[in-house]
């Protein structure tokens, strides 16, 4: 019984984690490129990269404070968005998604370099503690700890409430960004260009326009996620790589493309049904059959698996409307 | 293949082997997460973590056959640099290790430049590397006290590459087998995106795939000759197996070329975790004699190179000649030119594009088998890491079609190659990956594609 | 007919495009390709396609009226949909201004320039187009797709966007004009339907119900007839000349003759890219020049699609002139 009680409070925990929320954030700006514009951006890491990076080395190297940090992030995340844009947005689809891959890589390469040491920590990235102490000084919260649903975090420090609190704060802020939009003439537009970009262009609007703006708006959001995913633990470039941008799609495909509350809906189910398979394995089948790692890497063939099964299956995700579906025909 | 040590150089090897003017790299040590297909390759992932670097002779020159041991968390590991230099450890636990030279290994007339002990902080799920610069020059030389790798002698690391002629043509050399290489894979990713239009993200793990199953059949046959011509048997088979099962139906249902790619993307993962879970995450290598080397015109590649290029010039021109001259060429060409057209006129379009598939994965193992063979091993990610290269080869080209990729390829090979003499080398793929990006903003349709396609 | 009859009769003052006044004054120009305008709201100079080797289009000179129905005839391959879509920037001309150098093309609309404007800016200037497949928004619906069209809403500024107070108020506005213009194209019933669940000759309904949603100075066709109901065709017809007497200019490409002689006030006509002549409707289908471009054209398969879509199309006409026979007498 005591393995189930630990399981159900180990999902709790990875449902409200700064890292699950950091995923959501990154989603809701990929749903904001491909749910409602259409945009294959196949390097949603790499935004993600550039807001962490940003902020944590403006933070560690220039010894700036939290809201200059913030705003390098997104000021990185938008000249980030505009370099791949200005060349690919005039193309068509794949351009953009085999020049986003390649960008992400390439900021990742970049970042890594040993040269870079000193600024960007080489490989072995920046270790929290030295960009961290800006952001928990900004927490209201007193000093302690605090147990909520048998769950215990400092109040402030390292893995603690203050991040969840500001974590989840951006998701619910996002979303109600998203919805505002989506329903405005902005959106309209967005959807128009998503289904027949010529029709919109003969109509006076100009596409190229809207497009920068998705993937710029798109961008701050995965930069925020950046930020988000790395407050609580260190800055790694590997951590922000192609794997991350596959996750990401496959959380926006699961909950539902286009739809508002799907990147939350996807993220979560993600990270829940993730560890359900690892404990479950874990438990049941002994560990001459499968160890931890054999067990995890099946986890990922799954996680392939359903991929491919989703998209051909239920393209529309868990909550979308299979009229409004955003693969172009 | 034991985990806790992913390469595993065989230390029967003769010491002998004196050094090999083989690939003249950059300065650079340490990090290799960008240059995938090396011998000596140690990737990180949740439970292994990786200390590594490249000893170079003072002229720059890789060392190779030189011991080095690696203490802490209460083990101790030994390992020997391979023709490239290059030395990796795969750590299970994060902690502070030291890395020490022994100085009887190293090679006549060379001496540390600094330190031959060094302490690393490790840490999981990632790199560390360590340096141990060497000089020809004894007055230079330094005791060989113990040092922590501190962060400026990293970055000054990369300053001590220099031009020379001799090297230029080493590094043209090895960019034109990198460019056939690249080819191979990248001809069969054209051909299927001319016929299906499919961006197949999982092209790279079917290079891998060859790779590996060389490295299967040659344990189970003992013939490097036939275990790699298995190889690219079944590679062609499994491309066979993929278009019907998987792409053809998927074909059948009508879904957009976005959906088909996001498909590939999902193979892609579940092949790679797969190759994991039966091969594990350390370096394979299909021929685990160490390999002579052959001296032509100043340029030193392994005998292996040599071969690995003319087969691989063998079949491109083979796959040229037969998409200009046969029926299935043309049928090929009219498919990519207007699908309807092409069904319309008779041409039985799935079985064309069954048989691109098969062509495309035969090329892909190929490659697979040829890049295991001339970088010294492979593993699971290999094909993966390359497959930027191949879009970037593909798309500089034009996408879509072969003899576009094919150019687009020896340009990419040469680039990653030759950009190597000036710039750190973990940046060759990131400059290959930047041209793509200018020469979409220049000319989207690449050097040999119609501007009309892109639509 | 009646709807257009009543239409111009009631008209506002002012109107300087009175039919036959406008007609009067065509038919004094001399019908050569390239002929000069009293107030055209289009000039063309030198524009050139080419496609390889082959020229598609290359038209040295042509100004179209203002205020009238022009049409755009040729064979198949003449270069009209091309030369579309230059004028409306949806294509480059090879010789047009690049960034650095460039040929010599140009063309103005309404007085401006557009030499180095893309599609969206042609359309801002007000020359708005529909095209030969129709393209519906098929996922959104129709009103949606008629709001998209309106060029004065502020939200779609993405900062305006974000505070509904700031852009409800143009979209009622909106709202009301896109439900007029839906009625007025028997569209009202399917308001809150899908657009891809509309039938193909409603969707060239709901294009152009939405290019006109922006108001435009000049609205144009691509084959506004191509692929509908026979039995719309007469309510097409009577759309675009209301259109016309609305005081829009309308330059349209269409295939079939008895439309074009039906409802257009100018003919330009186009063969391998170049116009090779111009004129009035009822005599310029006679000129010579035509004649052998369409007779060379005659072996292509099209002519007998075109008769045979004209004889569906004249027992339409026929049955609409009955109806609106006994309509009167009653």
């Amino acid at each position: 019984m005591n393995f189930w009680f630990e399981l159900l409070q180990n999902i709790l925990q990875i449902a409200i984690s700064p890292t699950t929320a950091a995923f959501v954030l990154a989603a809701i700006g990929l749903n904001v490129h491909f749910g409602f514009t259409g945009l294959m951006n196949m390097g949603q890491a790499g935004f993600m990269l550039v807001g962490a990076y940003g902020f944590g080395v403006s933070v560690s190297y220039f010894g700036l404070g939290f809201w200059a940090a913030i705003a390098v992030a997104v000021g990185a995340a938008v000249v980030f968005a505009i370099i791949l844009g200005i060349p690919t947005l005039k193309l068509r689809g794949d351009y953009l998604a085999i020049v986003t891959i390649a960008a992400a890589e390439v900021i990742r390469m970049v970042v890594k370099l040993a040269v870079l040491q000193d600024i960007t920590g080489g490989p072995s990235g920046i270790p929290g503690n030295k960009y961290r102490p800006v952001f928990t000084e900004l927490s209201p919260l007193p000093d302690g700890k605090t147990t909520i649903l048998g769950i215990t975090y400092a109040n402030t420090g390292v893995d603690d409430w203050w991040t969840r609190i500001v974590a989840w704060g951006l998701v619910a802020l996002f979303l109600l960004i998203t919805w505002l939009l989506i329903r405005s003439p902005w959106g309209r537009v967005l959807k128009g260009i998503r289904e027949d970009e010529d029709a919109v262009r003969s109509l006076g609007k100009s596409s190229y326009a809207y497009k920068l703006q998705a993937l710029i708006l798109g961008g701050i959001m995965g930069a925020f996620g950046g930020v988000v995913m790395a407050l609580p633990a260190a800055m790694q470039p590997d951590s922000m790589g192609r794997p991350m941008t596959f996750n990401l799609w496959m959380i926006v495909l699961l909950g539902g493309a286009a739809t508002i509350f799907g990147p939350l809906l996807g993220s979560i189910l993600f990270f829940v049904v993730r560890l359900l398979l690892t404990s479950l394995a874990g438990e049941f089948i002994p560990s001459s059959l499968l160890n931890t790692q054999q067990t995890e890497q099946l986890a990922w063939v799954l996680i392939g698996l359903a991929l491919i099964l989703l998209v051909v299956f239920r393209p529309q995700g868990v909550l979308g409307n299979k009229k409004e579906l955003s693969f172009n025909v | 293949m034991t985990r806790t040590t992913a390469i595993t150089v065989s230390t029967k090897r003769p010491l002998g082997v004196a050094l090999l003017l083989t690939l003249l790299l950059a300065l650079f040590l340490g990090v290799f997460t960008a240059s995938p297909a090396h011998a000596v390759e140690c990737v990180p992932d949740a439970a292994t973590g990786c200390v590594q670097g490249v000893i170079k002779t003072g002229a720059g020159d890789p060392a190779a056959g030189i011991k080095l041991t690696l203490k802490g968390d209460g083990e101790s590991q030994s390992v020997e640099t391979d023709a490239e230099g290059r030395w990796a450890f795969a750590i299970t636990a994060a902690g502070t290790y030291s890395v020490s030279v022994e100085k009887s290994s190293l090679p006549e007339g060379q001496f540390f430049k600094s330190a031959d002990t060094r302490e690393v902080e490790a840490q999981l799920n990632s790199q560390a590397s360590a340096l141990f610069p060497l000089t020809d020059n004894e007055a230079e030389a330094s005791g060989g006290e113990t040092s922590t790798t501190g962060k400026g002698e990293a970055a000054s690391s990369s300053s001590a590459d220099s031009f020379s002629w001799p090297r230029f043509w080493q590094q043209f050399v090895s960019g034109i087998r990198m460019g056939l290489l690249i080819s191979l894979a990248s001809l069969g990713l054209s051909l299927i995106f001319g016929t299906t239009g499919l961006s197949n993200f999982a092209h790279g793990e079917m290079v891998t795939l060859g790779g590996l199953l060389a490295a299967l059949f040659m344990g189970l046959t003992g013939n490097l000759w036939i275990a790699g011509l298995l190889a690219v048997v079944a590679s062609a088979a499994f491309g066979w197996a993929q278009d019907k099962v998987l792409w053809k139906p998927l074909r059948k249902r009508r879904l957009s070329l976005m959906q088909l790619m996001i498909v590939s993307i999902g193979l892609s993962i579940t092949m790679q975790y797969l190759f994991q879970f039966f091969w594990g995450s350390g370096v394979i290598r299909i021929d685990k004699s160490t390999p002579a080397t052959w001296t032509f015109f100043g340029v030193t590649l392994t005998v292996q190179s040599y071969i690995a290029m003319g087969i691989s010039l063998l079949a491109i021109i083979g796959v040229g000649l037969g998409l200009m001259y046969t029926r299935f060429g043309r049928a090929t060409r009219a498919i990519s030119d207007n699908p309807a057209l092409a069904r319309a006129s008779g041409i039985d379009v799935d079985r064309v594009i069954n048989i691109v598939w098969i062509i495309g994965a035969g090329l892909a193992g190929l490659a697979g088998v040829f890049l295991g063979l001339v970088f010294n091993g492979l593993n699971w990610f290999t094909g993966g890491q390359l497959l930027l290269m191949f879009f970037a080869a593909v798309t500089l080209g034009g996408l879509g079609t072969a003899f576009g990729a094919f150019i687009g390829s020896m340009l990419i090979g040469m680039m990653v190659e030759l950009t190597n003499i000036w710039l750190p080398g973990d940046l060759k793929y990131a400059t290959a990956l930047l041209l793509l990006i200018l020469i979409l903003l220049v000319r989207p349709q690449g050097i040999f594609g119609r501007k009309e396609r892109i639509g | 007919m009646s709807d257009a009859a009543v239409r111009s009769n009631a008209h506002i003052e002012g109107y300087p495009y009175d039919r036959e006044a406008l007609r009067a004054e065509l038919r004094t120009l001399d019908q050569v390709p390239g002929v000069a305008k009293r107030d055209p709201i289009l000039t063309v100079d030198r524009i050139e396609r080419r496609f390889g080797g082959m020229t598609a289009v290359n038209v040295a000179h042509l100004e179209v009226p203002r205020g009238a129905i022009t049409a755009l005839i040729g064979p198949n391959g003449a270069g009209k949909t091309t030369f579309f879509n230059l004028i409306t920037g949806f294509d480059q001309p090879s010789n047009g201004q690049k960034l650095i150098g460039g040929g010599d093309a140009r063309w103005s609309f309404n007085g401006k320039d557009l030499r180095r404007t893309g599609a969206s800016q042609a359309a801002r200037a007000g020359m708005v187009r529909t095209f030969q497949l129709t393209k519906a928004l098929s996922r959104m619906t129709v009103l949606e797709n008629m709001l998209i069209g309106a060029n004065n809403q502020p939200g779609e500024n993405i900062f305006v966007g974000l505070i509904p107070p700031l852009w409800k108020a143009r979209e009622r506005e909106n709202v009301e004009r896109a439900k007029d213009l839906l009625a007025r194209f028997k569209l009202d019933a399917k308001i809150n339907d899908m657009a891809g669940d509309l039938s193909g000759g409603q969707k060239k309904l709901l294009e152009m119900a939405r290019a006109l949603m922006s108001n435009p100075a000049m609205i144009m066709l691509d084959e506004p007839m191509a692929g509908v109901n026979p039995a719309l065709t007469q309510s097409l017809l009577d759309h675009i000349q209301a259109l016309r007497d609305d005081g829009t200019t309308v330059l349209f490409v269409e295939h079939d003759m008895h439309m074009v002689r039906h409802i257009s006030d100018w003919v330009v006509v186009m063969a391998q890219g170049e116009v090779i002549a111009e004129g009035l409707p009822e005599e310029v289908m006679t000129s010579q020049a035509v004649v052998d471009a369409y007779l060379g054209a005659h072996h292509d398969k099209d002519l007998g699609d075109d008769d045979a879509l004209n004889t569906g199309f004249m027992r339409a006409i026929a049955t609409e002139i009955a109806d609106e026979v006994e309509e009167e007498t009653r």
